[in-house]
């Protein structure tokens, strides 16, 4: 018996196939976009992990010198020899046909056993890999990378390998990084816990830095990127469930006769939803498969740019290709059940509760719907509400997500009453019977059209949302980074004595060569960097400062003072005339008075800025590479340093080129954010369409009698064509204050939480005009079938109306 | 006769393919033993960077103040991939280092590695200083050494004396390891008096006794069909020390050989058919099961003794895994010694 209920309650489909290729189209969608943002996180977090797994950041605890980026390896002799179970580390980056690559350097007869890229001491892989020749283990994607004619050691493809990642024995990767004698760093083997002799062996002072976690730290700094394309996921799901909610309760209107029917045949009710809860999980499994491998393709062609993003902005090394992971499948499959149940849980609960005897009324849902307008009202009020408190107190990432998860949900609640409110307006003053009808008629073609609008204003108020920030950055940023990059040629050496001689000939040859050194050390329990610049009025004339103490930059030369970014300020809570301590490499302390407070957008961690000769003098072994040079003859001296240094391009820049670089950056960074809006809007103009395509055949007994009346079937399309197009209009409109309120959630508290920067916003008017148009043209094309459909419609079929019970 | 043989011996373990490379190819460069070479010391108590393998292996049986015996154990090994010395971590030495202490129901065993060339690990003659990480064994000369290592739940420093000359084994330190004629350079000293103190679990107990070190370095593989050996060193009570191990070989007979040392030093070796081992009862719960009884024969010496291990759990989990423990002597003579066993597995 219950093959036949199934078979009886399938056979509505194949009587309307276009209504369940839009159940199945919106359910894919939405899956799709909701498990191709995940791919793409957990790919990032998957490459995050084998980064940290390959530099052991993940569980071993690491000592590195204060204030110093490599030591003298008898250091670790002397701690090894002390009782000390360390292993030592190189690393540092090889720049290899301009392409970048992490050198890792490791002893693989002290490194721990699980370090993934060990050679296995009882295996053939340690053969060849310690000696003079060496030999590099890395990935098989990375090995294709490597440019054929560079002088390297044999290369031997290896699983398991971070990206961009080469390891090697630590003799050849000092070699290769021309650090003779020097180490990077030092990990803690896990066997060391116990009788552990004092820490300062060696005359260097250690920062001991705890293992990071699976991600090895790079995950808080990338959360919030997640953290976005998560919500943008979400959305674009919650849109997608608006399609299916509307499908699913169309199709549950139009079999109630058929379910009343099998009701009163006896087939009971408990058998009757089992039928429908089979068919509905039939119907998810498979557009949960489709959706899943549609998510596949969208990660697949998004993630490279994700990945130039995140190693732009964080310098984090994710694999550009997506694997596909048994967990993310399921998942994938799980959403799209539970995203089908959601939209089916008010028509099996209606199913339920549906009187047996009463006959088929479209009305009264209707009135249902009325009443369904005031508790949203309510609902929406009570968003709004949230959204008002938070917007005051949101400090955190998922508070700043939930204050914009309530503005948008209380703006898209409230959208059919302001939409009633419009409209009644709008009827009162109509003059004709055509108009006070097409006005009528609009707000009650409304309450069936209301779940598509609001999928329409989610996707619109997004856009100018997030277009309002990514404009008011790109604007921010350009005018930050003409501030900020004054000088005009950039230049790296590739050693401490080539930086000596660069500085030494540079001199005589360009008006200022100022120092650009920098450390990296902590400060309290939190990573920063320090960098030292010189006293010049490159500086003091430009440098972007947000609040400043007077004299702030002639306070700099004392020692008393520094300068730190806004990111540091607003983590640590410091303004102008708070005290900072610097801890430095001999033991001792640097205290000093926050003298001004700077912006600097794109930077992840916390800065401080002193005096170049101060940082020098107090951090003897800081790494002396980094040349600004003031010139008029950038191309001449570029030119001339290039032949006489061998200086590969990327270490000699001009200032045009790193703005160039930066903005690159900065507009990959947004690739991925402006596809998923355009992905967002276009899953919205799909809801649109289903709506319009499902009304447009309930709505023929209540055009058919103007039809009768004598409007022409023409004029009748027109009306609806109208009609879509105002009620777009309208939803448009009123998207622009709802996306200027996500603008100023995200430039004032997501920007803020997530990296630390606060940002002016701008508005950009042309581009709601940009906006409008398309919502306008998104509903022309939306309506635009359903409507061709009216204007062909047999005047049969009308007659009909008045000839059959529906 | 010391247990990085087996190194060598095994195509399987790689620290002889992989580090050493041995492979098949016994012409690579590195120095081989030659007969009627004389030793000359205190330069050959140094490492030889021109031969494969070499180790410093000092045994040592103690008594604690109530009677409680004791073993311990100080290894250090050191495996060439290159002949020669070169500075830096472009040095082809590596090391490793052994060091155990052992009860009658204990047994606690630590291992190092490291590089040569850094500094971090070596042999020097003379001063004597032979040290790898925090573990040394230093003095002003080899026969007036401190041993100290220390490893999960045990450590020791012991101070060692000998007035003895160095034993020299074999054809006067030419040690033929097979029939084929493999061999070593390989002496001892095997008249250390010890006293000293060892920390069990967090519980320090003075203790004194006797110490045995082979020094032996080599660059030939044994036999492919010598699967392993069992070595002894016995101190006998009436201050004779005797050296004997059997190289087992699946294609025959095993390979005997040893060395008698009388009370003054006097030393007269043992050929293949002057010695009989022979084992008694199998045992051993922590690793492979092996003989930890075995009856010992030097007839010509009227020795007919059998040993029993100390602790028959003396099991080397080490990366390159053996038997190595403390044992007693009962029968026509008495006393104590070690017992070494590889190849089991």
């Amino acid at each position: 018996m219950t093959g036949l209920i199934l078979r009886t309650l399938l056979s509505h489909w194949r009587s309307r196939p276009f209504q369940i290729v839009t159940l199945l189209l919106g359910l894919i969608v939405a899956t799709a976009l909701w498990s191709g943002v995940q791919a793409i996180n957990a790919e990032a977090r998957a490459s995050y992990a084998q980064a940290a797994a390959t530099l052991g950041t993940d569980r071993f605890d690491s000592l590195r010198p204060r204030g110093a980026q490599r030591f003298d390896q008898r250091a670790y002799v002397a701690l090894r020899r002390a009782g000390w179970l360390v292993s030592p580390i190189v690393e540092g980056d090889l720049r290899l046909d301009g392409a970048r690559f992490r050198v890792l350097g490791i002893d693989p007869v002290t490194a721990p056993a699980d370090l993934p890229a060990r050679p296995d001491l009882q295996g053939d892989a340690l053969t060849g890999f310690l000696g003079q020749a060496g030999l590099i283990l890395t990935g098989a994607q990375t090995a294709g990378r490597l440019p054929a004619d560079a002088d390297l050691p044999p290369v031997r493809v290896m699983d398991g390998i971070a990206p961009r990642t080469l390891v090697m024995d630590i003799g050849t990767a000092q070699r290769l990084l021309g650090m003779s004698g020097q180490l990077s760093r030092l990990i803690v083997l896990p066997e060391a816990q116990d009788g552990i002799p004092p820490l300062a062996v060696a005359g260097i002072e250690w920062n001991r830095i705890a293992p990071r976690g699976a991600d090895g730290g790079i995950a808080a700094l990338t959360d919030s990127f997640h953290l976005n394309l998560t919500a943008f996921g979400f959305l674009a799901f919650a849109v997608g469930l608006f399609i299916v909610y509307s499908s699913i309760g169309l199709a549950f209107e139009q079999r109630k006769p058929m379910l009343r029917t099998l009701r009163a045949l006896g087939v009971p009710l408990r058998l009757l939803m089992l039928v429908m809860v089979v068919e509905l999980t039939a119907l998810a499994l498979l557009a949960g498969i489709a959706g899943v491998a549609l998510g596949y393709l969208i990660a697949a062609s998004l993630l490279p740019d994700v990945a130039a993003t995140l190693q732009g902005l964080y310098g984090a090394q994710v694999s550009g290709t997506l694997s596909l992971r048994p967990a993310w499948w399921l998942t994938g499959l799980a959403i799209a059940m539970g995203g089908a149940g959601l939209a089916a849980a008010d028509t099996l609960w209606r199913t339920a509760r549906m009187p047996l005897l009463s006959a088929a009324l479209p009305e009264a849902w209707h009135g249902a719907q009325r009443r369904a307008q005031r508790v949203q009202g309510i609902a929406a009020l009570g968003c709004f509400a949230l959204a008002a408190v938070l917007s005051q107190t949101a400090s955190s990432l998922t508070a700043g997500f939930v204050l914009m998860g309530a503005l948008l949900i209380g703006a898209a609640l409230s959208l059919p009453v302001m939409l009633s409110v419009i409209l009644g307006l709008g009827a009162r003053r109509a003059r004709g019977p055509l108009a006070q009808w097409g006005w009528a008629d609009a707000r009650q073609q409304m309450s069936r059209l209301s779940l598509a609008l609001m999928a329409l204003l989610l996707a619109l108020s997004a856009n100018i949302g997030v277009g309002t920030m990514v404009m008011s950055f790109r604007d921010t940023f350009t005018g930050w980074l003409d501030q900020r990059l004054v000088a005009e040629v950039y230049v790296t050496a590739s050693d401490a004595a080539q930086g000596q001689e660069i500085q030494r000939w540079a001199q005589g040859r360009v008006d200022a060569v100022l120092p650009i050194w920098s450390t990296e050390t902590r400060l309290g329990d939190m990573p920063a960097s320090i960098y030292g610049v010189a006293q010049h009025a490159t500086y003091s004339d430009h440098w972007p400062l947000i609040e400043e103490l007077p004299d702030a930059w002639q306070s700099l030369a004392s020692g008393q003072a520094a300068m730190i970014n806004e990111q540091m300020a607003g983590r640590r809570d410091l303004s102008p005339g708070d005290r900072i301590t610097v801890p430095l490499p001999d033991g001792g302390e640097w205290p000093m008075i926050v003298a001004a407070i700077y912006s600097d957008y794109g930077n992840p961690t916390d800065q401080v800025m002193v005096d170049v000769d101060l940082l020098s003098e107090r951090f003897p072994d800081i790494e002396r590479l980094r040349f600004a040079l003031r010139t008029d003859q950038t191309a001449e001296i570029i030119a001339e340093a290039r032949d006489r240094f061998a200086l590969p391009s990327d270490q000699i820049t001009d200032q045009a080129a790193i703005k160039a670089l930066s903005l690159a950056i900065f507009e990959r960074t947004f690739t991925v954010t402006g596809a998923l809006n355009v992905l967002t809007l276009a899953v919205a103009a799909l809801a649109l369409l289903t709506a319009m395509l499902t009304l447009q055949l309930m709505r023929l007994p209540w055009l058919a009698p103007l039809w009768a009346m004598g409007l022409t079937r023409a004029a009748l399309a027109r009306a609806e064509l109208l009609k879509v197009m105002a009620l777009a209009l309208l939803t448009a409109i009123l998207a622009i204050p709802v996306g200027l309120g996500v603008a100023w959630v995200l430039t004032n508290v997501i920007n803020v939480t997530a990296f630390g920067w606060r940002l002016p916003m701008n508005v950009y008017p042309a581009d709601w005009l940009r906006l409008i148009g398309l919502s306008l043209l998104t509903a022309a094309i939306a309506a635009g079938l359903p409507v061709l459909r009216l204007a062909r419609t047999a005047p049969r079929t009308l007659l009909g109306v008045f000839a059959s019970e529906r | 006769m010391r247990f990085l043989w087996i190194l060598m011996l095994l195509p399987g373990l790689a620290f002889a393919q992989g580090f050493a490379g041995l492979g098949n190819a016994p012409q690579d460069g590195f120095a081989t033993p030659e007969r009627g070479v004389s030793l000359s010391f205190p330069a050959d108590h140094g490492s030889h960077p021109d031969y494969r393998i070499e180790w410093w292996y000092l045994t040592a049986n103690m008594t604690g103040p109530d009677g409680t015996q004791y073993g311990a154990q100080w290894t250090l090994f050191r495996s060439a991939l290159d002949v020669g010395e070169r500075p830096d971590w472009d040095s082809p030495q590596i090391w490793m280092a052994h060091a155990a202490l052992t009860s009658a129901d204990q047994h606690f065993v630590a291992e190092k590695f490291a590089r040569g060339g850094i500094g971090q690990a070596g042999v020097v003659a003379q001063p004597f200083e032979a040290w790898i990480d925090d573990w040394q064994m230093s003095g002003p000369t080899l026969n007036n050494v401190t041993v100290q290592a220390s490893g999960q739940g045990f450590s020791y420093a012991l101070d060692l004396r000998a007035d003895a000359p160095f034993t020299l084994q074999g054809d006067a330190g030419y040690s033929v390891k097979s029939a084929a004629g493999q061999a070593s350079y390989y002496y001892s000293q095997p008249f250390y008096d010890l006293s000293g103190v060892i920390e069990v679990e967090g519980v320090q107990v003075p203790v004194t006794g006797q110490a045995w070190l082979d020094r032996e370095w080599s660059s030939q593989p044994l036999a492919e069909t010598q699967t392993g050996w069992d070595w002894f060193s016995l101190q006998l009570d009436g201050g004779e020390r005797v050296m004997a191990f059997r190289l087992r070989d699946e294609a025959g007979q095993p390979f005997h050989s040893g060395t008698w040392i009388a009370a003054d030093g006097t030393v007269q070796p043992l050929a293949n058919d002057a010695l009989l081992l022979t084992p008694l009862a199998i045992g051993q719960s922590v690793g492979p099961e092996l003989p930890v009884e075995w009856r010992v024969q030097v007839p010509s010496r009227g020795l007919d003794v059998t040993t029993t291990a100390l602790n028959v759990d003396s099991w080397m989990g080490t990366l390159f895994p053996y038997w190595e423990g403390p044992i007693r002597i009962e029968g026509s003579h008495s006393g104590v010694g070690y017992l070494e066993m590889t190849g089991y597995d």
